[in-house]
């Protein structure tokens, strides 16, 4: 790498070399059985170079050459965007802990044994059931210095399991599922289980959903397909900038009910997205974007922190060919005071929404999002009485917001979205 | 050492093993990519990979290695052929595999890899400019990438497979903002491997331009059914969202109940409807002669006059149902291991005009364009980048965007009108277990659907 660093600087003002590899291993499962095992080596270098003032990357993955390399950065910097940062000096990195060596030492034999452990139950409970299960393991390096002196490297493992049904009777089919992923091993595979045990019973009946305004509630998994992806473009330093972000000029201004805070958080102990420095060697940090209702900030990478006279929020990913880009780590919304039970138990009719398909490709940026319940729940007189379908739920991020209230529990998603359930008074639904 | 060196040593490793099957794949890419957003040129950046893979079959288990180096392919053999043999009791198989030689496969129009990147970007400053020629448009990004591939097959059948592939890819969206109101356009365009196939949208990015400015004072449709008429490209990304990740053997060949529900002879829709899927479709971007299986592309007849006809396979799919091999397994790139993929699918062109077909419409909305689409098998919603009423026979006013729902069973037998004006969209890219985007095309004529359910409120 440092070669690398050496040979642009001949040739540059400034550089940086970013190396990233990776080694997975994940077990799956496929109609109740196990299907296959795998093993992923990758490594990859990425080259960042300032010439003339302006930006050039190149990356390379497998065999290259080092002068090849920077010959590409050096071609591409002709037509580069000006470079509107310097590369961090030295600097203190957060001793967030992401590594766990018990991650890295449990056998093949003991993934496959807890895959099976992960089916078992749920074939046991629902007759007719088919199950995909996935259990894996990873351990990622990453090395980065750049021609300030910076230095950063450090290794993350994750474990994660998951496993999702579908029953088919006649026509219908219903899809359940539950997953978690953390830096440290998971061997309880009932925590995971038990919530689709859960979702089959509540799904054992067929309910109707009215065709008009209804109050909703959406679960952890429902906020996530419904909400999340309107605040990952909202929030974007790089969107903010171009001022396609509905809450762009909103700095400072209570745009959501009070009781919506929102902060961006890659320093948690063990949480899979978390890292002590972001891909350009900023220092991570919990960022707050929403306190109590009111906008507080948007994430920046150095290049979008530039343009913008801002501060990079240690923001910066890389993405398809090692560009780097402002992106959310780990979103965290604040928890509430109302239990899910009491939310359910003050609708005379309304829904739960668990998952919902196709929020996320109408207009994301102007925060509408429709969506067909993939799965749901009724609630009649404050009880829970059967699954929906055929329903279609729609509504505006930023209007529903306006007027939410939060539950006390939470959990994360998927590894990035830690979130309580959301309940809103009023959504268009939509019923066939 | 290249790739083709590789591939005989590899070959040579593979023959020697008491495995069911064993295949290996070894590829040598380089891509480009350029980006637009805002008024400037973001970034510009090319990327070379060397990898490949090993994937063994012993005993009914399958096991799977992906690597960077070249080096030590021994090992790795080994390391797939162990972890398949740890996955004891499965009942996973291939049929009969015919050995094919085959080198210098070129299934490109070019390779975009030779154009200099200067012209590449004059061709996008041109385009970036209109957009922001157009007064009220607030922002813009443009997606340009391009890639070619050599790429390399060996089984232990005795299979060696030498293709090159190219894929050019552009995406144009333009933002309009308005008050709090953000509204945005798209066009998506693609190739395999011929840059001049994006030239010349000028027009069409100013058409578009002008188009997501009008969308803000647009209003929304009233959430309810309607009849609804698709343009190809909309009715292309339903047929391969609702129907086509259906016709994939994979989800239906371990599922009981789903075979039930995809039992060939079934009748899906009326005598019209005839829906094809075959890389053996030439020129396309996801035409080539042989998949990442090493099996001859096919055209298929998914649907045939109504009836279902065909599915798509990989080996594994096709031994399991006892049917034909349809040279549909693909990977992305070698971190993954093939697995069954669409191609080129449309529904094949019948006689109304587009006129005639909107002509007896009292009140339905003509939906274009998409943002995109996903499946449930039963359930699907696609979104459209566009919409209008259609009143009493006419196009009328412009909505917001929609998203449409439905059951797939019904909404294919409630398709009433098949147009004459076939067209591919080359502008996708296909996601399926981890693996996007894929290059495909899919594409229709005009076609009609009754009592379709529309979001809103």
């Amino acid at each position: 790498m440092e070669e690398i660093l050496d040979l642009a600087l001949k040739v540059s003002e400034a550089a940086e070399v970013f190396w990233a590899s990776s080694e997975e291993t994940p077990v799956s499962f496929q109609a109740n059985k196990l299907k296959g095992i795998q093993s992923k080596q990758s490594s990859s270098v990425y080259l960042r170079v300032i010439k003339n003032g302006q930006l050039g990357y190149a990356a390379a993955s497998g065999y290259f050459d080092n002068q090849k390399l920077v010959d590409i950065a050096i071609e591409t910097a002709q037509f580069g965007m000006p470079g509107k940062f310097d590369f961090p000096a030295p600097g203190y990195f957060p001793q967030t802990k992401i590594f766990d060596s018990d991650v890295e030492k449990i056998p093949v034999s003991e993934m496959i044994d807890l895959g099976q452990r992960l089916i078992d139950p749920i074939i046991r409970s629902t007759q007719g059931i088919l199950c995909d299960a996935g259990v894996s393991k990873e351990t990622i390096s990453i090395r980065l210095v750049n021609s300030s002196g910076s230095q950063a490297e450090y290794r993350k493992t994750t474990f994660g399991l998951g496993v999702g049904g579908t029953l088919i009777r006649g026509t219908d089919m219903l899809f359940v599922g539950e997953g978690q992923e953390s830096c440290h091993p998971i061997r309880d595979a009932k925590a995971v289980t038990e919530v689709v045990l859960h979702q089959l019973e509540l799904a054992k009946n067929m309910a109707a959903a009215p065709n008009r305004q209804l109050p909703v509630i959406f679960t952890p998994d429902g906020v996530v397909s419904a909400f999340i992806p309107s605040f990952m473009a909202a929030f974007n330093g790089k969107v903010v900038l171009q001022g396609a972000s509905p809450i762009g000029n909103k700095l400072g201004e209570t745009v959501f009910d009070t009781r919506f805070s929102l902060y961006d958080d890659p320093t948690v102990d063990f949480a899979p997205h978390s890292r002590p420095c972001d891909d350009e060697g900023i220092a991570s940090q919990r960022t707050a974007l929403v306190e109590n209702g009111k906008v507080q900030n948007f994430l920046y990478d150095l290049q979008t922190a530039g343009q913008a006279k801002a501060k990079s929020t240690g923001s910066g990913t890389r993405g398809r060919g090692g560009l780097v880009s402002p992106s959310a780590s780990a979103f965290i919304i604040k928890t509430g005071e109302s239990t899910f039970t009491e939310m359910v138990q003050d609708i005379k009719e309304g829904l739960v929404v668990e998952q919902l398909m196709g929020a996320e490709q109408g207009n994301v940026l102007g925060g509408d999002f429709s969506g067909n319940v993939l799965l749901g729940y009724k609630i009649e007189n404050g009880e829970i009485v059967g699954r929906v379908k055929n329903t279609m739920v729609s509504g505006n991020v930023y209007q529903l917001l306006k007027d939410i209230s939060v539950s006390r529990e939470a959990k994360w998603v998927g590894g990035g979205v830690f979130t309580p359930h959301i309940f809103c008074p009023a959504l268009a639904v939509t019923s066939k | 050492m290249n790739i083709r060196e590789a591939g005989h040593q590899l070959a040579d490793i593979i023959s020697k093993y008491d495995a069911e099957y064993i295949d290996g794949h070894l590829e040598e890419s380089q891509s480009t990519s350029i980006t637009y957003r805002g008024r400037d040129l973001e970034a510009i950046d090319k990327t070379a990979a060397t990898g490949g893979n090993v994937r063994a079959l012993v005993k009914g288990g399958w096991g799977f290695v992906s690597f960077n180096s070249l080096e030590e392919l021994r090992t790795k053999a080994q390391q797939a052929f162990d972890q398949a043999s740890l996955v004891s009791g499965g009942d996973a198989k291939v049929g009969p595999v015919v050995a094919i030689q085959a080198t210098s496969v070129r299934d490109i129009k070019d390779n975009p890899l030779n154009i200099p990147l200067a012209h590449k970007k004059q061709l996008l400053d041109e385009y970036n400019e209109i957009i922001w020629s157009t007064p009220k448009l607030q922002t813009a990004v443009i997606g340009y990438g391009d890639s070619h591939k050599k790429y390399l097959y060996v089984n232990s059948a005795g299979s060696f497979i030498e293709q090159e592939r190219a894929d050019v890819m552009l995406r144009v969206t333009a933002i309009a903002a308005g008050g709090s109101e953000v509204q945005q356009v798209g066009l998506s365009l693609g190739s395999p491997g011929d840059f001049n196939e994006i030239k010349g949208l000028h027009d069409k990015i100013k058409e578009m331009s002008l188009r997501a400015v009008d969308m803000l004072s647009a209003p929304s449709a009233r959430g309810k059914e309607y009849t609804v008429v698709l343009d190809p490209i909309l009715a292309g990304v339903f047929i391969h969202e609702a129907f086509g990740h259906l016709s994939e053997a994979d989800h239906v060949y371990e599922n009981p109940q789903l075979r039930e529900i995809m039992t060939l002879g079934k009748k899906f829709g009326g005598p019209e409807l005839n829906v094809v899927d075959g890389a053996a479709v030439r020129g396309l971007r996801g035409s080539y002669q042989y998949d990442d299986e090493g099996v001859p592309a096919e055209k298929t007849y998914l649907i045939r006059e109504g009836i279902l006809t065909g599915r798509l396979h990989s080996r594994e799919t096709a031994a399991k149902m006892n049917e034909k091999l349809s040279g549909n397994a693909r990977a992305i790139n070698y971190r993954f291991p093939p697995i069954v993929r669409m191609t080129n699918t449309y529904i094949e062109p019948r006689s109304i005009s587009f006129s005639d077909m909107i002509a007896d419409i009292k009140e339905g909305i003509y939906v274009k364009n998409w943002y995109g689409g996903t499946t449930s098998m039963e359930m699907f919603t696609f979104s459209a980048g566009e919409a209008y009423m259609i009143r009493n026979g006419r196009i009328a006013e412009a909505l917001r965007p929609v998203v449409l729902t439905g059951n797939l069973f019904t909404t294919l037998q409630n398709i009433d009108a098949i147009g004459n004006d076939l067209e591919m969209n080359q502008g996708g890219g296909c996601g399926k277990a981890g693996q996007s985007p894929l290059p495909v095309s899919n594409g229709s004529p005009h076609i009609r659907i009754q009592h379709c359910l529309i979001g809103g409120k």
